[in-house]
């Protein structure tokens, strides 16, 4: 006997003690699928036949049942089971977690079971308990399916048990081993003519009556169903879909339409509303045999599938992820009208809840169902329903290309209930439109493990991911701008030098080790890092990032806050790099509405103004007044004869070290009355519509910047640049004299990069860049005076690991939240990725590297 | 850093026997930050003067983990090295630990007798300004004179900073001028750089003998310098009460008067939050941005069946635990209340299903983008059937004289509203989200600009 079991389901097996039902559990299922109420008497009394813990033993076995149907997995539950108040519980649990509970019944003779049982030393029961079991399994025989058991199988022999085979066939909707490529198709509603146009737009062939389609190499097309209606030749998409589903090239799903139209077909009393009374009408023009096929056909389409390895789910109304490629009542209800409240709306249509707005699901939902203007990606779900019948257009997703194709319907078949505006006369996504909740805080809050392409996976700590929560909720931009954060920076190996912590030797030398034979020197700007998105219009700002303020970008720092308190500002910045933009035709050769550009925007005092005046002057104040009062002092003993020459050298020295820091900072202040005054420096031309474009090297992107600046020098400023080849030891010097160079003066120092953005050693991802900063610079890390020779070689002690391990990780992450966004991910998931750089940072690192 | 003192008695070398420091040598101490050198620039009958100079080694000050700064640098980038901090302090008692006492072998007659002495600091933290440090040395009899440091001359235009030179002229013993100078110049800083404890209650009256008892900006020395810890500053008042009896106190009313008044407005206006809370029949409330668990406690005295107080920092919830002891709270009191790290800008399930919510001067907090998003979260998202909420009403600022026009009553602010922007925003708020507004006074309504604090009460 042939045992057909649905994969996943819980499979329930009953019958009195001594039937069997252990050792049948054991040859037809593996260990770890069986949850046995001896097994769990054991868990919690240690002890398998301690009958006072069968309470405890039951609460832990449908416990683990549960967690197991929830993953979903398989689950057989080996208890006697011969009580109905037994199954009871187990038949609920199925039905929470939207699976087939099935009964396998071991109906053996008594004689039998009393044998079994005598053999086993530890069942001292007597033999009445058998016999009451038994009796109340006969009882209970009959009912079982009305109980809710999906399938009830008797093996009533123990040749009926030797003899049975057990067979598991994955669920109806479970069609994961079937990759496509697919073309997904919206609700068609009778439009035969615009079907028969997309498909051939996709490149189907058609036949000339167009009842019958080939698809181009492998491809398969996916109806999402309601193919009758409103329209005017419901029985041609009929026959077509069917035909195409009959040769196996269309994966047909059932519409709430076609589910009425099955009802009215197997007689049932169904109100005809709804466009139903067109159908049946042209339906009347066709044989009898036709409309009993089309009642077969419809009456099996199941509710919905789950495609390509689970990465795609494919649903009339949509599919909320709890109840993906399971089976119920409910699922069935949602797949066919949607989540809804049960109350209707002033057109009379039902209210639905945003369950797209909520879905954070990995497999991308594709539904139709109500008609939108435009089919838009939310949280990895898209409604392909473009209202054709309705006059809109008829729209096909392919996959996995995630390609829209549409074509517009020929004229209104119908006037819609609530009024449909055509793509061009609707207000392209408006405030109500938009879901209002893009971030909720369980996306970001806790610990995370965020997978990422280049750094694989990056682990958040709870307590790092509360504390990016904390800056994230209160002082950064608008979510929907951070589409990206800068990574943290390590310093190169400290120098070997005498009078220096950094050289670029050491950044040299660290690529050469790890295979990277060609670096380029970025200069260092002295300002702040500002990381600028910029569209061409309001409009791109509002169909990319989804704002609606009529923003045109914006401009923030490292850490998310804008950088420009007043929005204004930011406008007249963002119009400033939206015109050097323009002039350079970068729109066009980057074939995008938009642009991330990462910059360092200065001077250092239009952001730290007030840390320079309250840290940096205040300290350089102090300190002159100071030790002008002590050599004055110093003077005056030496004048009289005092032994003070070394103490006076000594203090001497310290007032030109302080003198230096003076200049230190004051080179990075010039006065900004307004916006013109600032200089913006880009250096990576981050992501636009085409792209990441981590797959250029930074010749690329500095020569994309430099467009910027031909475009406008007054704002605009260049990056300096030096290649070198780190095995080629003239080259290298040449790099180490231009350090020099821009050090001596003052100048920040540089930044050493490998030439390929992203570039991989033997233990993966290489340092993105190292900083070698200017002996100068450094006075207003490590304070005015460390460059003195009793400090500096105490400084020398550096530990570089932990900045170089976040920094990889950083970078692994910002790479991350572009590649999602440019991949029109939602923006929860972009989020994540920007959250987790935050979060990064507040791990505890010398703030001096 | 460097301290002279300088004297005019006659003879003036005598300075060296106080000190027990000769005035021809240079000597050189070490202490646990750097050395010590004293040495006299002048040292004649008529006039000496000894200077202590402290090399500080900035490498060794530093010290890892050391409270939490909004610069990551200022463990590197410091004044400290430069200014007359309490490292002065710890330098004074190591190198004139005799003249402190006021003890001079075979000079006991001059140590006990007041000299016209002088002292100079070319650079001290002065946080409170020349006016501070008036208050603190004038009521001591020195003649004060206060040069203020301007922050860069090439940039002029930034004005003064917090520094100033110091020169102190009084007739005294020697003892009680270095004995100010170890109290004062770590209170005029307000700042240590060791950890503060009992012991420090200690040298406090050792060192405050007979003058600081007496002091009219006595609590503020002792508040200060006991790092204004409650558990210690408050034994060391009762103490130096029990020594002195306390004086009459020339009061500020001023000061007083508007701590007080602010007192009461908090007061006043968790009050009335508590009262619309109550009155709304409320059994389960939030309490949004709960912070510290000011409002959670005075709800937690209440007949709420639910208490919820929710905030985005992790810092405050563990401030609100401890107020609120919640590890020793009986069950059936633990079960009623629950702290939610929640930023208000994200949705947040955890708080649907109450009656009512209190958002106390919390919306100010928010960037004004940002506000958005809360809105959502709370009146379309969490929906409570109540929503208070309270923020500062912008016009009432200009009767409190001592917040400057245009500045917003915390740093922290991102706006603060007059009536009418509010009452604009909570009209909006009422009308997308299906609410009634109404709106409250909160502290004296002031008939020209109302009250300091105006509240909305949304209902639905």
């Amino acid at each position: 006997m042939r045992i057909d079991l649905p994969d996943p389901s819980l499979v329930v097996l009953i019958g009195p003690s001594g039937a069997g039902k252990s050792s049948f559990a054991r040859r037809h299922f593996a260990p770890t699928e069986v949850i046995s109420s001896d097994f769990c008497r054991g868990l919690v009394a240690d002890d398998e036949n301690a009958q006072r813990a069968t309470t405890d033993a039951f609460a832990v076995l449908h416990f683990i049942a549960g967690r197991r149907l929830a993953q979903p997995r398989f689950t057989v539950v080996d208890a006697t089971n011969v009580q109905r108040e037994a199954r009871r519980p187990l038949i609920e649990l199925a039905r929470q977690h939207d699976l087939f509970a099935v009964a396998i019944v071991l109906d053996m003779p008594e004689a039998i079971c009393q044998e079994r049982n005598r053999s086993r030393p530890e069942r001292d029961f007597g033999p009445h308990v058998v016999r009451q079991q038994r009796s109340q399994l006969r009882r209970s025989l009959k009912g079982l399916q009305r109980e809710g058991f999906r399938r009830v199988v008797v093996l009533r022999s123990p040749e009926e048990v030797e003899g049975a085979e057990v067979q598991r066939a994955p669920l109806w909707t479970d069609r994961r081993a079937d990759h496509g490529p697919f073309d997904i198709i919206g609700d068609v509603h009778g439009c035969h003519a615009e079907l028969a146009e997309l498909l051939r737009e996709l490149g189907y062939q058609l036949a000339a009556d167009g009842t019958s389609a080939t698809p181009p190499d492998g491809r398969r097309a996916v109806f999402v169903g309601d193919y009758g209606d409103r329209g005017p030749d419901t029985p041609s998409v009929l026959k077509l879909v069917m035909s195409m589903a009959e040769a196996g090239t269309a994966v047909c799903l059932p519409g709430n339409h076609d589910m009425k139209l099955v009802r009215k077909l197997k007689g049932r009393d169904v109100r005809i509303t709804h466009g139903l009374a067109g159908t049946l009408e042209q339906l009347e023009g066709e044989p009898d045999e036709f409309r009993d096929q089309v009642r077969d056909f419809l009456d099996k389409l199941v509710s919905h599938v789950v495609l390509d390895d689970g990465k795609l789910v494919v649903a009339h109304a949509g599919m909320k992820e709890a109840y993906q490629g399971r089976s119920s009542g409910r699922v069935r209800d949602f797949a066919l009208f949607g989540e809804t409240t049960g109350e209707t709306d002033e057109f009379g249509l039902p209210v639905r809840l945003q369950w797209a707005t909520d879905y954070r699901g990995k497999a991308a939902v594709v539904y139709g169902h109500t008609p939108v203007a435009e089919a838009e990606w939310l949280n990895n779900t898209i409604n392909i329903d473009t209202g054709c019948v309705f006059g809109g257009r008829l729209t096909a997703l392919r996959w996995p290309e995630r390609e829209l194709v549409s074509v517009p319907a020929s004229r209104t078949y119908y006037e819609p209930a609530k009024p449909f505006l055509a793509p061009e006369d609707a207000a392209p996504l408006a405030d109500e439109d938009r879901p209002a909740f893009l971030l909720d805080v369980d996306d970001v809050a806790g610990k995370r493990i965020v997978q990422t392409r280049l750094a694989r996976t990056v682990t958040v700590r709870e307590e790092n991911a509360a504390a990016a929560l904390e800056i994230m909720s209160r002082f950064a931009t608008d979510p929907r701008w951070l589409v990206y954060l800068p990574p943290t920076m390590a310093p190169t190996a400290t120098s070997s030098r005498p009078d220096l912590l950094e050289h670029p030797e050491e950044a040299f030398a660290e690529y050469r080790s790890v295979g990277v034979p060609h670096v380029i020197c970025e200069e260092k700007h002295m300002g702040s890092r500002a990381i600028v998105v910029v569209c061409r219009d309001a409009d791109v700002a509002r169909e990319r990032f989804g704002v609606d303020g009529g923003e045109t970008g914006a401009i923030y720092t490292r850490t998310g806050r804008p950088f420009l308190d007043r929005p204004v500002d930011t406008e007249a910045a963002l119009s400033r790099v939206r015109g050097a933009v323009e002039s350079a035709g970068l729109w066009d050769a980057l074939g995008t509405g938009w642009l991330v550009l990462d910059c360092e925007l200065l001077p250092w005092s239009a952001k730290a103004m007030e840390l320079i005046r309250r840290q940096y002057a205040s300290v350089g104040a102090a300190a002159k007044a100071g030790l002008n009062a002590t050599v004055a002092a110093l003077d005056v003993a030496r004048a009289r004869g005092l032994d003070v020459a070394l103490l006076l050298d000594r203090q001497r020295h310290r007032i030109e070290h302080v003198d230096d820091y003076l200049d230190a900072y004051r080179r990075y202040v010039w006065p900004v009355d307004g916006v013109s005054d600032l200089r913006l420096a880009p250096f990576h031309v981050l992501a636009a519509e085409t792209g990441v474009f981590i797959d250029r090297d930074h010749m690329w992107h500095l020569e994309h910047c430099d467009q910027l600046v031909t475009a406008d020098p007054d704002w605009f400023q260049r990056t300096g640049r030096r290649t070198v080849d780190v095995t080629d030891p003239g080259d290298q010097a040449t790099g180490a004299a231009w350090w020099e160079e821009l050090t001596v003066g003052g100048g920040e120092g540089m930044v050493v990069k490998p030439m390929s953005f992203v570039a991989r050693g033997r233990k993966g991802l290489v340092q993105p860049g190292i900083k070698c900063r200017g002996r100068e610079y450094l006075r207003i890390i490590y304070g005015p005076e460390y460059a003195d020779p009793g400090q500096i070689d105490r400084l020398r002690t550096r530990s570089l690991g932990r900045k170089r391990s976040l920094a990889i990780r950083e970078f692994g992450l910002g790479v991350e939240a572009l590649e999602r966004f440019v991949r029109r991910e939602p923006l929860y998931r972009v989020h994540e990725c920007v959250l987790g750089v935050l979060a990064m940072e507040s791990e505890p690192v010398d703030p001096r590297l | 850093m460097l301290l002279t003192v300088t004297t005019t008695h006659r003879p003036a070398t005598d300075l060296g026997f106080l000190l027990h420091k000769h005035p021809q040598r240079v000597q050189t101490f070490s202490v646990p930050f750097g050395e010590v050198h004293v040495f006299y620039p002048e040292a004649t009958e008529e006039r000496c003067t000894a200077a202590l100079l402290l090399d500080i080694d900035p490498v060794g000050l530093v010290r890892r983990g050391r409270g939490a700064s909004s610069f990551a640098l200022a463990e590197y980038v410091n004044d400290r090295p430069y200014v007359a901090s309490s490292l002065l302090s710890v330098a004074l008692v190591n190198v004139f630990k005799s003249a402190m006492a006021g003890t001079c072998k075979g000079y006991e007659e001059l140590a006990a007798s007041a000299i016209p002495l002088e002292a100079s600091l070319p650079a001290v933290p002065a946080r409170g300004g020349e006016s501070l440090v008036r208050r603190l040395f004038e009521p001591l009899g020195y003649d004060v004179r206060v040069a203020p440091i301007v922050l860069d001359p090439k940039f002029p235009e930034w004005g003064e900073g917090a520094h100033v030179g110091l020169r102190l002229a009084g007739e005294l013993r020697l003892a009680e001028l270095l004995n100010h100078l170890y109290v004062l110049l770590p209170v005029l800083d307000d700042d240590k750089h060791y950890w503060v404890d009992e012991a420090e209650i200690e040298k406090l009256m050792r060192r405050g003998e007979g003058w600081l008892g007496v002091h009219p900006e006595r609590d503020l020395i002792v508040r200060r310098y006991l790092k204004k810890q409650a558990r210690l500053y408050f034994p060391a008042l009762a103490k130096l009460d029990e020594a002195a009896p306390p004086v009459e106190e020339p009061d500020e009313p001023g000061r007083e008067e508007q701590l007080e008044e602010r007192v009461s407005l908090r007061d006043q206006r968790l009050g009335t939050v508590q009262s619309v809370l109550k009155s709304s029949g409320a059994k389960r409330v939030l309490d949004l941005g709960c912070g510290a668990g000011v409002l959670l406690e005075r709800l937690m005295r209440e007949e709420y069946e639910s208490i919820v107080g929710a905030d985005v920092s992790v810092r405050a919830l563990e401030q609100a635990a401890r107020r609120l002891k919640l590890d020793e709270m009986h069950d059936a009191q633990r079960q009623r209340i629950t702290l939610l790290h929640s930023p208000l800008t994200y949705r947040d399930k955890r708080l649907i299903g109450f009656d009512a919510a209190a958002l106390v001067e919390v919306i100010e907090h928010l960037d004004p983008p940002r506000l958005a998003g809360a809105e959502q979260n709370v009146f379309g998202s969490a929906r409570p059937g109540t929503v208070v909420v309270t923020t500062p009403n912008a016009e009432y600022n200009v009767r409190w004289e001592t917040l400057p026009a245009g500045q917003f009553r915390h740093p922290d602010h991102r706006f603060e509203w007059t009536r009418g922007e509010f009452a604009t925003w909570a009209q909006g708020v009422a009308r997308r989200h299906g609410y009634e507004v109404r709106y409250l006074p909160v502290g004296p309504d002031d008939p020209q600009v109302g009250p300091p604090t105006q509240m909305a009460v949304f209902s639905r």
